[in-house]
């Protein structure tokens, strides 16, 4: 049984190895791209059916936002709906025959992860100002700061690793149920593999919300935005 | 036994030791929930989104054990 954790490289361009699951994930990104170009290209005041689907989705994810940060949706809405449609494909491409699910690998987690961590530093210091973003570091009391740096880190370890581990485990599983049964057992395995992957989206792109949330209201800084 | 055999034993108590944990775990906090629920319906929609939140947390330390069993196996920094 090969590692899941390394991935064998397809080819290579120059001295760069190139794997399946990072042309998998370039697929999905210019899949979701295009559509996103192409739904948006010709927007009306009386919407037609296509665009009538994309403004549910869009006003969902609002929605979404609006409920768990109490602000307005409008600048995060790029982040996190991106990351949700993104993971939500990138999970269940799983269903189609020879395709992996690319957030089955430790990099494309990692990446995703990484951006989350970035995002919160960005937005924090959009909202408060460095100074007023670096202030919550310290509250209540700078003994903690150890505290809040190691909480920044280890959180954005486990939104690597959740993703990661549910997705690739339940590749696993499902890898181990072909090569017990036939045909018929795994398909429910698979059905139920569209859940988890919904769920996981779904909870990769509220924990963002919730950390992005917490990083704008940081407690002990000074709101720039309520001033005015 | 050989260290691969121990590494082998070692993740298997790694993954149902640290399951039974998150199980409870995430069995009570569901059933507050449903408890929650059940006496004010309004409040559905935050109690869910939290619960999701918090379940998330909790399924974090079962992930770990999975990692760690998963290291054991196939990236154990004690086999050449």
């Amino acid at each position: 049984m090969s590692s899941p954790l390394a991935e064998s490289p397809l080819f290579t361009i120059g001295a760069v190895p190139v794997a399946g699951s990072v042309l998998t994930s370039f697929a999905i990104t210019a899949a979701l791209g295009l559509a996103s170009f192409l739904l948006t290209r010709r927007l009306s005041v009386a919407p037609g059916r296509a665009q009538s689907a994309l403004e549910l989705v869009v006003s969902t994810i609002d929605g979404e936002i609006r409920d768990v940060m109490q602000r307005d949706p409008s600048p995060y809405t790029p982040l996190v709906g991106t990351l949700f449609l993104y993971l939500l494909v990138a999970n269940s491409i799983e269903v189609v025959p020879l395709l992996h699910s690319p957030t089955a690998r430790l990099e494309t987690t990692m990446a995703l992860a990484l951006l989350v961590f970035f995002s919160v530093f960005f937005y924090g210091v959009r909202a408060n100002g460095l100074r007023g973003y670096m202030r919550h570091f310290v509250q209540p009391s700078p003994l903690l700061a150890p505290i809040h740096v190691l909480s920044e880190l280890t959180r954005t370890f486990a939104l690597m690793m959740r993703l990661l581990g549910n997705v690739m485990s339940h590749g696993l599983v499902l890898a181990i149920i072909v090569s017990l049964a036939g045909l018929l057992v795994p398909i429910p395995i698979m059905a139920f593999g569209l859940f988890v992957g919904l769920v996981q989206a779904y909870i990769f792109a509220m924990l963002a919300t919730v950390y992005v949330g917490a990083a704008v209201e940081a407690e002990g800084a000074s709101p720039r935005e309520s001033v005015k | 036994m050989t260290v691969q055999e121990w590494s082998i034993v070692g993740a298997v108590v790694a993954v149902c030791f640290g399951a039974i944990g998150p199980a409870f775990a995430e069995g009570r906090a569901i059933a507050s929930a449903m408890d929650a629920v059940a006496r004010q319906p309004e409040a559905g929609g935050t109690i869910s989104r939290t619960l999701f939140v918090g379940l998330a947390m909790i399924e974090a330390i079962a992930i770990y054990c999975l990692v760690i069993a998963l290291v054991l196996l196939f990236a154990n920094p004690f086999v050449h």
